[in-house]
């Protein structure tokens, strides 16, 4: 079956070319789309099982190469269009394709009243099979193909509806910013080429530690460049901005890119690559650095957010913070298992408030009312209507908070505790854990506020639109069921000892972090230090949630039109803390000018325009002045030319 | 005793041609270069082409020259202009006469008398007045043949082709010449 | 050596003297028919330098002077010819005037 995974990439591309050309030639063929679509997605998830299923019955030591075709065969360079399939990519195949599946059935209802349908549908079809190749490629090019790939998805589908400007704005700001930290990935890459003489991983891993010198300059500065790129894919400080406005795109597209696959690829990488960020300890601490405070940071923003697609954005970027947090401490199979089990909760969060605006979208249009159908100042009490969305989300947001038995529990007290014991080694670790707990504390407070906000309490969204408001179509809260029981019960995957578990993802994926291995030794928290550490991470999360659902209850809460303005703090995380502001000062407007005067008018208009080729006809036209000079029609003139040649042709013959 | 002569013969031909380049008037110019050709005519007979003097006597100042005079009448033009070029000319002249003078002065050392003590003083090339063998040939053959003999016998048998040819421009010529004249074609 | 020979060095010289002179004449000179004058005198000089070598390297000297002043008859006729037909446009041999030829 592992000689079979390129079916896989196959499918969806498939599902690409059949939905585009739909969209272009019927796109109301709903059915066929959506069957086709779907479908595409289910198979391939198919196939991501039968593959899983041969990696465990015979779990090989080293990554089977599934070679495609050769691609770059340069001087001594050979890049092979290839797949490697080992049990970290096993892993990610599973998350993208079952999650993606997920979401495409969630689409069908979804999107079904949207003229895009048959575009959309192309689009995701076309996500997914970048993703793969992203998650799949055997070494740094083919992985950059799929990066690259899923930032063009990323671009199309955000600003999917690009007749408002502001969608294709944000559909653009992603796309640009995506590739300022591309410029790192590849500047990252040609180091390695200068250093490895190749870019596949498996020579990465075996040669690691001859060619480079542990902690020495060249591998540090690989990876902070991959971790360039990780900033930009990924959102973390200072490329995150990106993020909260790619929610413009449609909220399904939101639970997959932007919660679940593409932002996690940056810790995919980081994980893929852990012999260099093993052997470079500066970078590493930098890359948990900026996790711990893009968590805590993203956390604070998301307390004063009003969106509900917002407050999940900014969730989003903490969670992948905790990811970054656990990579950079070093323990990657637990950055991998955060990964899994957020995007099983996060990716239930963004349904089921897709749901939720799926419904205040209905009662609305129903009554022809102009409110905004995503501010939840315009919702609450919605648990009366839609009981199944509210409990399903309930569990997500234990999960997130760090609830046991829940699964975000399990990965994030691990990230905590590994933070924690690394501290021993670099005391830094025991600010990052710091900043770690209290990210934790906001985000069961915002979590809780959210829920509250939306389901709880008295209803704002208006009397007439109230009869409007009920449990979204089965082919939509199915979906969300899944994710529901797989948030709750998907801490299973890497139950600690202390819990009577085997840590089987961390053994599972123990042959692709076993270069790693090399060069790290942590000591794992164990006895009185890991009931305290445990104890703490609980505790934060009930006081969180608590704290949080009794804030926000405390008074009553006016509707968006009514609401008063922002003040003092509040204004300042409500407008995040004016950085996008700040970029605009620093990069965009100089970015800018530069581009019109300097660039525009300074090198194209007048250089390339004004010397080069106006210049060169004045040229021609002065060459050609003088030598009509020469055409005196006068044959005094011209003898004395004549002579001067003659005198010339004398001479040379006479030399 | 030659050598005199010839040299108040040459001087004679450089005074006339200054002249003829300064002169004034458009028919001074014509006379004085046939002065300078009778000169030159007397100069040939010195150097043993006594056929080529008379030539240059009987063609070059008998017939071209006087065609010169005949169109310079023709033309009527006034005798009395002043048609000198202006300074830029003048400088044009003396550096383009100038260079000249420089170049054919270095064809100076390939005169005869200095290539002669050049070949003397390496004794490895062989007895110089093979040199001058050629000349001695046709010197002996013009005393065997006459004089005219001397030049035709070569001009009909090795040079034929290009006699052949010279006829049939000057064929072209009197054509081109008497179209170009005519007033009405 | 004959009394030929010993000229030969000055002939050579005068012959390029004749010939300077006929180059800055031709330089000089605004007036067409001079013009062709001083080009006869610049022929003029050539053959003298045919005839003064044709003792040294035989009678094709004497020859080429004959091509020469063939060549010479020709150009100087057809030359006038122009000269001719050109004055009955212009009404004058002014070589500054004669210009339609301009670039």
């Amino acid at each position: 079956m592992t000689s079979w995974v390129w079916l896989a990439v196959a499918l969806p591309l498939a599902g690409f070319l059949v939905n585009g050309a739909l969209s272009l030639r019927r796109p109301d063929a709903k059915g066929v789309v959506s069957l086709v679509g779907a479908g595409v997605s289910v198979a391939a998830f198919l196939v991501s099982l039968g593959v899983f299923a041969e990696l465990v019955a015979r779990p090989p030591e080293h990554a089977a190469i599934v070679r495609l075709w050769s691609w770059l065969p340069v001087g001594t360079l050979q890049v092979d269009l290839a797949f490697q399939v080992d049990q970290l990519s096993a892993v990610m195949l599973l998350v993208v394709t079952g999650v993606g599946s997920l979401i495409h059935l969630f689409s069908v209802g979804y999107m079904r009243e949207d003229p895009g349908y048959a575009r959309y549908f192309a689009y995701l079809n076309l996500f997914i099979v970048f993703m793969l190749v992203l998650v799949l490629g055997s070494s740094l090019p083919v992985m950059f193909i799929g990066w690259e790939g899923v930032g063009l998805c990323s671009y199309l589908l955000i600003g999917f509806w690009f007749s408002d400007k502001a969608n294709a704005d944000a559909g653009k700001k992603a796309f640009i910013m995506n590739r300022i930290g591309d410029s790192g990935f590849m500047i990252a890459m040609f180091l390695v080429w200068r250093a490895f003489g190749a870019l596949d991983f498996a020579t990465i891993d075996s040669r690691a530690a001859d060619v480079l010198v542990p902690g020495g300059a060249i591998v540090t500065a690989i990876t902070l460049f991959l971790f360039l790129g990780c900033t930009g894919k990924s959102a973390q400080i200072p490329l995150y901005t990106w993020l909260p406005d790619a929610m413009a795109g449609p909220t399904p597209v939101s639970a997959l890119i932007h919660a679940a696959t593409m932002v996690t690829a940056g810790v995919y990488l980081v994980a893929r690559t852990n012999v260099l960020f093993a052997m470079a300890p500066v970078s590493s601490t930098v890359v948990a650095g900026i996790g711990a405070v893009t968590a805590l940071f993203a956390a604070t923003i998301g307390l004063r957010q009003y969106d509900i697609k917002r407050v999940l954005a900014y969730s989003t970027v903490s969670q992948l913070g905790y990811m970054f947090l656990g990579v950079g401490t070093g323990v990657y199979a637990t950055g991998i298992f955060h990964l899994v089990t957020h995007a099983f909760f996060k990716a239930l969060l963004f349904l089921g408030s897709g749901s939720v605006i799926h419904a205040m979208h209905h009662a609305y249009h129903a009554t022809h009312a102009h409110e905004d159908a995503q501010d939840m100042r315009n919702m609450g009490g919605l648990k009366r209507y839609m009981p199944w969305t509210f409990w399903l989300m309930t569990i997500a947001t234990l999960a997130i908070a760090g609830i046991p038995p829940f699964s975000g529990f399990f990965s994030k007290d691990e990230i905590l505790a590994m933070a924690f014991a690394r501290g021993a080694d670099l005391p830094v670790y025991y600010l990052f854990y710091g900043l770690g707990v209290l990210a934790a504390l906001l985000t069961a407070f915002y979590m809780a506020r959210l829920m509250a906000m939306t389901f709880l309490g008295e209803n704002r969204t208006g009397e007439r639109e109230r009869a409007h408001l009920h449990d979204a179509p089965w082919i939509m809260t199915g979906p969300l069921v899944v994710l529901g029981v797989l948030s709750a019960v998907g801490g299973a995957l890497n139950l600690p000892e202390v819990f009577g578990g085997h840590q089987a993802l961390e053994h599972w994926l123990e042959p692709v972090t076993a270069p790693a291995a090399a060069f790290t030794r942590l000591e794992v928290p164990h006895g009185a230090t890991e009931y305290y550490l445990i104890g703490a991470a609980v505790l934060i999360g009930i006081v969180g949630l608590v704290a949080g659902w009794r804030a926000t209850l405390a008074r009553p809460i006016p509707t968006a039109r009514a609401a008063p303005p922002e003040r003092g703090l509040a204004l300042v995380l409500n407008r995040k803390y004016y950085i996008d502001e700040l970029y605009d000062t620093i990069v965009v407007r100089p970015v800018v000018w530069l581009s019109r005067a300097v660039l525009w008018r300074g090198v194209d208009q007048g250089v390339v325009d004004g010397a080069a080729v106006n210049g060169m006809a004045r040229l021609s036209q002065g060459l050609g002045w003088l030598g009509s000079r020469l055409q005196t029609g006068q044959v005094g003139v011209y003898v004395v030319l004549f002579l001067v040649g003659a005198l010339w042709v004398l001479g040379a013959v006479i030399r | 005793m030659t050598e005199a002569v010839f040299y108040v013969l040459a001087v004679s031909a450089v005074i006339t041609a200054l002249l003829c380049i300064l002169s004034r008037s458009t028919m001074s110019a014509v006379l004085w270069l046939t002065a300078t050709m009778l000169a030159l005519a007397a100069i040939y007979l010195l150097l043993n082409a006594e056929f080529v003097a008379a030539i240059q006597v009987l063609v070059y100042a008998g017939a071209v020259m006087v065609l010169f005079l005949f169109v310079v009448m023709l033309l009527n033009l006034s005798t009395v202009t002043i048609d000198l070029r202006g300074p830029a000319s003048l400088a044009a002249a003396v550096v383009l006469v100038g260079l000249l003078g420089i170049q054919l002065a270095a064809l100076w050392r390939y005169t005869p008398g200095r290539l002669a003590a050049e070949v003397a003083q390496s004794p490895a090339l062989a007895d110089p007045r093979a040199l001058f063998a050629a000349g001695d040939l046709a010197r002996r053959e013009a005393l065997e043949r006459g004089v005219v003999g001397g030049v035709a016998v070569p001009l009909f048998q090795s040079y034929l082709v290009p006699f052949e040819i010279t006829s049939v421009l000057l064929l072209a010529a009197i054509v081109g010449a008497v179209v170009l004249a005519k007033r009405r074609i | 050596m004959t009394p030929g020979m010993t000229l030969l060095g000055p002939a050579l010289g005068l012959s390029a003297i004749l010939f300077s002179l006929g180059v800055a004449g031709v330089v000089l000179r605004r007036n067409a028919i001079v013009l062709f004058v001083c080009i006869e005198l610049m022929l003029n000089a050539v053959n003298l330098t045919f005839v003064a070598l044709a003792q040294l390297h035989g009678a094709s000297g004497q020859i080429m002077v004959f091509f020469v002043m063939t060549v010479a008859a020709a150009e100087a006729a057809v030359g006038l010819a122009i000269i001719l037909a050109i004055f009955r446009h212009k009404q004058s041999v002014d070589l500054q005037n004669i210009n339609l030829l301009r670039g």
